[in-house]
């Protein structure tokens, strides 16, 4: 008797052992890249989280009528009635440069603090009032044990006057740390402890808006026409080979050519969204062209074929029929392009948009920068408050992209038709 | 139909983009050393002021002076940021674009540090060891050049570390780098006698041996980014970085900077120009503009008041490092008189 299952079984056990071992090295392939990713997001939210909070300082000022004149709040010297305030709060304090120490604690902002409030609030002159303020980056750092007390005092960025001084505050309950929601209301600023994101991420939103506005229904359009009406001849095959080169082009070329056309020739803003979006569109064009033809040729040709045979025109059939089994391709398509475009710095530095922004832009024609310029530029800064701003603009930057993502995902789920 | 509204948006895009005849806010690019402390004045000034917030944009100071010599106009920047002097081939590049009357100003200095881990020991170099350590090709005392032949410290000097020569610093295209070459390895370099007799006879020569860095991995380019720099030292030890004093102020409790000279990397030392690897920082100003863009004499006031550029101004906490008081009179009263740049 032949012995099947000797023969059929063939080595089983060895190729299970395979079949075993392979899919272990699939897991420990997942296991790794996620080890990667929770390190990364890790480190990110660790720095991220000094921005959560931020520290005031309650300094009496003397709003009185002999210190100020009310009528008259575009010159008052509000550095002025700071200083005093804060010199009245420790008046053993003599030295140039102790007092100078002393003023540090709070905020270069602080005087423009007090001008608002008062401007908010005419009822506050009069008399001295407990304000709170702002304090500096560095005071903020200390309070949340950033600052290695135990070094040398010329080796840390402040010192042990300045710590008794804290201390002082602290106990008098003068120092509070509230929530700090000046980091999405505010634009860029070069005092960490005021920075804010939203000169750079409304500067995003504009240069995505004008790029999609202007990529999506252009490469569309390019898409539909080559994949469903163009001839194939050479004409075709040199604009496809083309676009497939085109999606491969470093960035920065684009931003060159936005400078020379969109710039030069043109006479558009410099460091506009407007251009911004132009130069991203001209960027992401190849990618969304692209997949937008891979995602029309899934659609069966039966579905033409059954149009054309009912009598509807190319242009019907198309619109009709092909055009909506496709679109949550060409959608993903779009969305990958408009990622892509969101993280990019290079092209931008062309145009001007790598620039130091406060405002925040009011139009598309308006200076503006990006989220990921803003990232590069307070990476980039001396002062060490702004590594954990880096972080947290790293994180608007993913919660971005994630609600980009998560829009398509349910865009799809919507239009998704299945056969 | 999406499609269509779509199509017309961006139609309708078009349309709205008429370019702009009109400038109400001063635009500013340049060096990224200066950087830091044009952004501080542009943002006090905005907020002081009525007018605008200045723009102010990174682009390395070459890059800043080949757009600001690009024409005078509104579509031209008004103001340069430069980490050097502006040279001669650039005077010539703007008046070629009709920019002929700029105003030079110098706003500081900046100190060059040499830095290591505050982990291990602080360090004294003379110009002359930095120089061996990083040039590609030595002179020898009889008159002859032969490739860098270090590979540790106390090979150029027994009294430095046994460890491999291991410095960080900035790639060619900065201008760190170029005042570096110019100030710690020129002078290094001139220190040999027929070298320095070598810069009257045969210039071109006499440069390419002082300011050439060596490439066989002893210097590593590290980018741009001097808190990178500054990281890695942390991490290694033995490591040295070149970067500029206002990282080495704010990082004080991570790295030191090495004695030059036997002088430290101190604000005062530098002030005073006894710390021998300072530059001077400008900016430019077009003439031209003044008067066409609103507020660029209110920001240069601003910039030259002694709450900015002082001793004790904003943009000594920021690390700029203050002229004297002397030449700091002598700057203002050109600034203010908008005197032209004379080479």
């Amino acid at each position: 008797m032949i012995n099947f299952s000797k023969h059929a079984g063939f080595n089983l056990s060895r190729r299970h052992r395979a079949e075993q071992r392979f899919q272990w090295a699939g897991r420990f392939a997942i296991l790794i890249s996620l080890a990667f990713l929770v390190i990364m997001l890790g480190s990110i939210f660790r720095d991220a989280s000094g921005v959560m909070r931020q520290s005031q300082i309650a300094v009496a000022v003397d709003l009185g009528p002999e210190a100020i004149d009310a009528a008259d709040i575009a010159n008052i010297s509000f550095g002025k009635i700071l200083k005093s305030a804060m010199r009245a709060r420790f008046p053993d304090v003599m030295k140039r440069k102790d007092k100078k120490r002393l003023y540090n604690l709070v905020s270069p902002e602080a005087s423009f603090e007090i001008k608002r409030q008062l401007t908010n609030d005419p009822a506050l002159f009069g008399r001295v009032q407990t304000l709170w303020l702002t304090a500096s980056d560095d005071l903020d750092l200390y309070l949340r044990g950033k600052i290695d007390t135990s070094l040398p005092e010329n080796q840390r960025q402040i010192s042990d006057a300045q710590i008794a001084w804290i201390k002082d505050l602290k106990q008098a309950g003068q120092i509070r740390r509230v929530v700090n929601w000046n980091f999405l209301t505010n634009g860029d600023s070069r005092e960490p402890e005021i920075a804010g994101i939203l000169s750079a991420l409304v500067g995003s939103l504009f240069s995505l808006a004008v790029c999609f506005s202007l990529s999506f229904p252009i490469g569309i359009g390019a898409a539909i026409f080559l994949e469903e009406f163009a001839p194939t001849n050479r004409i075709t095959s040199l604009i496809e080979v083309n676009i497939n080169n085109l999606a491969a082009v470093p960035s920065i070329v684009f931003g060159l050519l936005g400078l020379s056309i969109f710039l030069g020739y043109f006479g558009l803003p410099r460091s506009s969204p407007l251009v911004g979006g132009m130069v991203l569109a001209l960027m992401t064009l190849p990618t969304i062209i692209i997949a937008a033809r891979a995602a029309l040729k899934s659609v069966p040709p039966s579905f033409k074929q059954a149009a054309l045979a009912l009598g509807a025109t190319p242009v019907q059939a198309v619109f009709h029929h092909v055009l909506p089994a496709a679109l949550p391709g060409m959608l993903t398509g779009a969305i990958v392009g408009m990622a892509q475009a969101l993280g990019e710095t290079a092209p931008l530095l062309m145009i001007g948009m790598v620039a130091f922004i406060v405002d925040v832009p009011q139009s598309i024609l308006e200076p503006a920068t990006a989220l990921p310029v803003q990232i590069f530029l307070w990476a980039d800064s001396p002062e060490r408050a702004f590594t954990e701003k880096t972080a947290a603009a790293i994180i608007v930057l993913l919660v971005l992209l994630i609600a980009m993502n998560l829009s398509v995902i349910l865009l799809r789920r919507k239009l998704e038709q299945r056969f | 139909m999406t499609v269509r509204l779509m199509t017309s948006a961006a139609a309708a895009l078009l349309v709205l983009a008429a370019p702009a005849t009109a400038r109400d806010q001063i635009n500013i690019v340049g060096s990224s050393t200066v950087f830091p402390f044009s952004t501080t004045v542009a943002e006090r000034f905005g907020k002081s002021t009525e007018f605008k917030t200045p723009i102010v944009e990174s682009t390395g100071s070459g890059g800043g002076l080949k757009l600001f010599c690009a024409g005078v106009g509104v579509d031209t920047p008004d103001i340069t940021n430069a980490s050097r002097r502006i040279k001669p081939s650039e005077v010539a590049l703007c008046a070629e674009n009709g920019v002929t009357d700029i105003v030079e100003a110098m706003i500081g200095f900046d100190g060059i540090v040499f830095a290591n881990s505050i982990a291990s020991a602080q360090i004294e170099l003379t110009l002359r060891d930095i120089f061996l350590a990083l040039a590609k090709d030595v002179p020898t005392i009889d008159g002859t050049t032969q490739p860098n032949p270090y590979v540790t410290w106390d090979q150029i000097n027994p009294d430095l570390p046994s460890v491999r020569i291991e410095v960080l610093g900035p790639p060619p295209t900065s201008g760190t780098r170029d005042a570096f070459a110019e100030l710690a390895m020129e002078g290094g370099c001139k220190s040999f006698d027929w070298v320095r007799a070598l810069k009257t006879s045969d210039k071109p020569v006499y440069k390419s041996l002082c300011h050439t860095i060596r490439e066989d991995g002893a210097y590593i380019e590290a980018g741009e980014n001097d808190n990178l720099i500054v990281q890695k030292l942390k991490a290694n030890k033995d490591a040295f970085g070149i970067f500029g004093y206002s990282f080495l102020e704010q990082n004080g409790d991570l790295v030191q900077g090495a004695l030059i000279n036997g002088v430290a990397p101190e604000f005062d030392d530098i002030a005073d120009g006894n710390y021998p690897i300072a530059r001077s920082l400008y900016f430019y100003v077009k003439k031209a503009h003044v008067g066409v863009v609103p507020g660029i004499r209110a920001f240069l006031s601003e910039f030259i008041s002694e709450d900015a550029w002082g001793e004790d101004g904003y943009l000594a906490d920021k690390g700029l490092i203050p002229l004297g008081q002397g030449a700091q009179e002598n700057w203002a009263d050109r600034i203010t008189g908008l005197k032209l740049l004379e080479m």
